[in-house]
């Protein structure tokens, strides 16, 4: 007995200098093995087929706060100009209630129909620490882990820069949003930011697939390896060990503050860009800033089984709620990335169309982008184009 | 110089050209989407329909359709296939045809086709080919009192949603030794798992609050087993809808008795034809149920309980009641709202007074009488 736990004494004597050096690895491989159990559970629930039949698809509907709910009213009324087969569940989150109830019958909606439109849910953020963003609880639970948002310059909206046609790629689960925030000690607060490798190879692959697919040429990956030298270091290899098995698209990579001013000097040399979670978030406002403003640009939350569709900056908009001045253009242009999902491509490409030639040919604008209709007046237009 | 700026102007066309079609294609999903034809069957605002008459009184209903859609100005072209097995209207080819015309309209509407009873060397029947090769596993029969027409049972609405492509369909028929025959029962747990969940969709869509189960796993422990359990698995993702389970013969029993207890039905394939047709039979017969069948891709608008009525045929006294009440909902389905409600109204009209009725509803009407009546009542606004 003694012998033996001699002998054990002995092997942690010698490896506590090889410790340290295989930090990186070790951590990185401890994550690896907890992510892959987590996704074994979200595999063991049962994910039925997608909600569709006779040709004709349920759509889960969270109208969300602020200006959500109205512009989902819009989106239903250009579907049934467009005899669009696609039928709403709609599923409303009270924001303002505790309990979680809400939020759990939302994500259970989406997971029985596969597919969602969503406005933003507002998060107080004066409630206590438990409470977290639903908005975030309905990304991470769904995993979905690529928000996908494509910036491009539309004609007729005057913007300070133009031909800006930007795909952003995000990481959508853990970074720094992965709500783990602890006082280790009075007055001091540790956030905890976290980056995997399963994840980011993820991602990477994702953005590098896509890319491809779409013919872009270039990718560059935003990061700040710099400082932060494990985390967004793993990140940052990841992407350039994915990269290495495309070699018909150009790799780049760009520290964040810089790219944000290279974004806002000459955001035309940015084709497609991945990044963690919270770069990701500021570049996606950026960029939509550079296009035209929230209103503009819709954006996509895909994982392997679901996806969530959304405007791009996701806002809540609560000072024009019920104004009727919100512009109605991302969220209809969401509807219709939506619509490309469930392959009713012709539907899109109908609305989408619609909805440009609204805005640029008959300047049927909204005062956020310097015209002068209203929601229902630009809607009207739209529906009269289809 | 003036060259070079159309020259110019001409580039940017393009430039802004492809701007748009880059906005068109942009789809993010990993796999590639192929753009089917099938999309582009709808030239300026006409749907384009497959007809089926089938047997029996079919086409004088698919007729009757017709005549009721002429008079209400349905923007919908039918493309009609006659399919028939007792007629020598049926061969692999036939079959292929409308197969094609249904992947092109997506929708149709149709009678019955006959099956003969006798063996000739096809377990399957036509029916059932035409049923697998569009996979339309799923049978929705919406029982509900027509008011007006009084019969046992009023105030009735029920929906009964029957898996349709195995359990005793199956076709797997065989002798194993002289004189003893084994008919396979299938069930399987992906069938299973798609009814259950179409069952709990349609519910959700439609506002019911129940659904329940109908099985016999108390002889059948795992066939029938596997189908309980996979209903209950998906009812943990409708939580606001409760779920229940029946035996088939107490169900049966309570629909005779109390059928106002249930919601939503679901079940495997026999029970539910057996099913189907009972409940049918308890608001008026097969001629006032309307039913269709889904798949993921197609849908075909029926009757409810699914008869040729050979006997009445040429006779005009087959009620088409059942037969435009489908095709209303099957222009709801085409998002013709409107003409769906027009049509739907004006047969509930015409029922309710009860001036015309055919006689499986007690009176004395034609066919074509009911259909002028019905078509009267189109534009209540002009002519009453």
């Amino acid at each position: 007995m003694a012998m033996r736990s001699a002998t054990l004494a002995k092997q942690l004597l010698l490896s506590v200098p090889a410790i340290r050096g295989e930090r990186l690895a070790r951590s990185g491989k401890v994550v690896v093995s907890s992510a892959v159990n987590w996704r074994s559970y979200s595999s063991q629930q049962i994910i039925p087929p997608p909600a569709k039949y006779g040709g004709r698809h349920t759509v889960t509907m969270i109208p969300g706060d602020g200006i959500g709910p109205e512009l989902m009213l819009h989106v239903k009324e250009v579907f049934r100009h467009a005899c669009v087969p696609v039928d709403f569940e709609e599923v409303s989150v009270n924001s303002s209630a505790r309990n979680e109830e809400d939020i759990w019958n939302a994500i259970t909606a989406i997971r029985r129909n596969r597919v969602a439109l969503k406005g933003n849910i507002e998060t107080n953020h004066n409630l206590p620490p438990t409470h977290k963003s639903w908005n975030n609880v309905l990304r991470t639970r769904l995993d979905l882990y690529a928000n996908v948002i494509h910036c491009q310059s539309v004609p007729g909206v005057p913007t300070r820069h133009k031909d800006i046609d930007i795909l952003i790629i995000r990481e959508n689960t853990e970074g720094e949003y992965s709500s783990l925030e602890h006082e280790s000690v009075s007055g001091v607060v540790e956030s905890l930011k976290i980056i995997t490798r399963v994840k980011s190879l993820r991602i990477a692959e994702y953005a590098f697939k896509l890319a491809r697919e779409k013919g872009r040429k270039k990718i560059t990956a935003v990061h700040k390896a710099n400082i932060m030298k494990l985390g967004d270091g793993l990140f940052l290899q990841c992407c350039k060990d994915v990269a290495a098995g495309y070699p018909d698209i150009a790799f780049e990579s760009m520290i964040i503050d810089n790219t944000s001013m290279q974004l806002v000097s000459r955001p035309q040399q940015f084709d497609v860009m991945v990044m963690p979670n919270l770069y990701g978030n500021i570049v996606n406002n950026v960029c939509a800033g550079l296009v035209g403003g929230p209103g503009l640009v819709p954006g996509a939350n895909y994982g392997t089984d679901y996806a969530v569709f959304e405007t791009a900056t996701r806002n809540t908009g609560k000072s024009i709620a019920n104004k009727n001045i919100a512009n109605p253009t991302a969220t209809l242009l969401a509807s219709c990335m939506m619509l490309d999902h469930l392959k009713l491509h012709e539907h899109a490409s109908s609305i989408r169309r619609a909805v440009l030639t609204a805005m640029t040919e008959h300047r049927m604008q909204t005062p956020d982008i310097g015209g002068q209709g209203t929601t229902s007046e630009v809607v009207q237009s739209i529906c009269q184009q289809i | 110089m003036a060259a070079l700026r159309r020259v110019l102007a001409v580039s940017q066309g393009h430039l802004v050209q492809w701007n748009h079609t880059a906005w068109r294609s942009f789809t993010t999903s990993a796999c590639m989407t192929r753009m089917t034809k099938t999309e582009s069957a709808k030239p300026e605002g006409t749907f384009h329909v497959t007809m089926i008459p089938g047997d029996g009184v079919g086409p004088e209903l698919m007729h009757s359709v017709k005549e009721v859609f002429k008079a209400a100005n349905v923007p919908v072209e039918f493309d009609e296939y006659h399919l028939s097995e007792v007629q020598n209207m049926a061969s692999a080819e036939k079959l292929e045809e409308v197969v094609n015309s249904m992947k092109l309209n997506r929708v149709a509407i149709k009678g019955k086709i006959h099956t003969p009873m006798e063996f000739k060397g096809e377990l399957a029947s036509y029916e059932m080919a035409l049923r697998r090769k569009l996979d339309l596993f799923a049978n929705v029969v919406h029982v509900s009192s027509l008011p007006g027409f009084n019969t046992r049972h009023n105030n009735l609405d029920l929906v009964i949603i029957r898996e349709q492509t195995e359990g005793e369909y199956s076709s797997l028929e065989h002798e194993s030794a002289k004189g003893v025959i084994e008919c396979l029962k299938i069930i399987t747990r992906e069938k299973s798992n798609r009814i259950a969940k179409f069952a709990f969709d349609y519910a959700t869509k439609k506002g019911r609050s129940k659904v329940t189960a109908v099985h016999k796993a108390n002889i059948m422990k795992l066939g029938d087993g596997l189908f309980l359990q996979c209903c209950k698995d998906v009812a943990e993702l409708y939580p606001k809808i409760k779920f229940d389970t029946m035996i088939i013969d107490n169900c049966c029993m309570q629909l005779v008795q109390n059928p106002y207890q249930f919601d939503v039905l679901v079940m495997p394939n026999l029970y539910g034809n057996i099913v189907d047709n009972l409940a049918a039979g308890l608001v008026g017969g097969a001629g006032v149920v309307p039913g269709e069948s889904y798949g993921a891709e197609y849908v075909v608008f029926e009757t409810g309980a699914r008869h040729p009525f050979a006997q009445a045929m040429g006779r005009s006294i087959a009620n088409p009641t059942a037969m435009l009440l489908s095709a209303s909902n099957m222009l709801r389905h085409l998002n013709l709202e409107y003409h769906s409600n027009i049509i739907s109204d004006a047969v509930k009209k015409v029922v309710k007074l009860g001036k015309v009725r055919t006689c499986d509803m007690g009176g004395y009407s034609t066919t074509s009488d009911f259909i002028k009546s019905v078509t009267d009542y189109l534009h209540p606004a002009y002519k009453h």
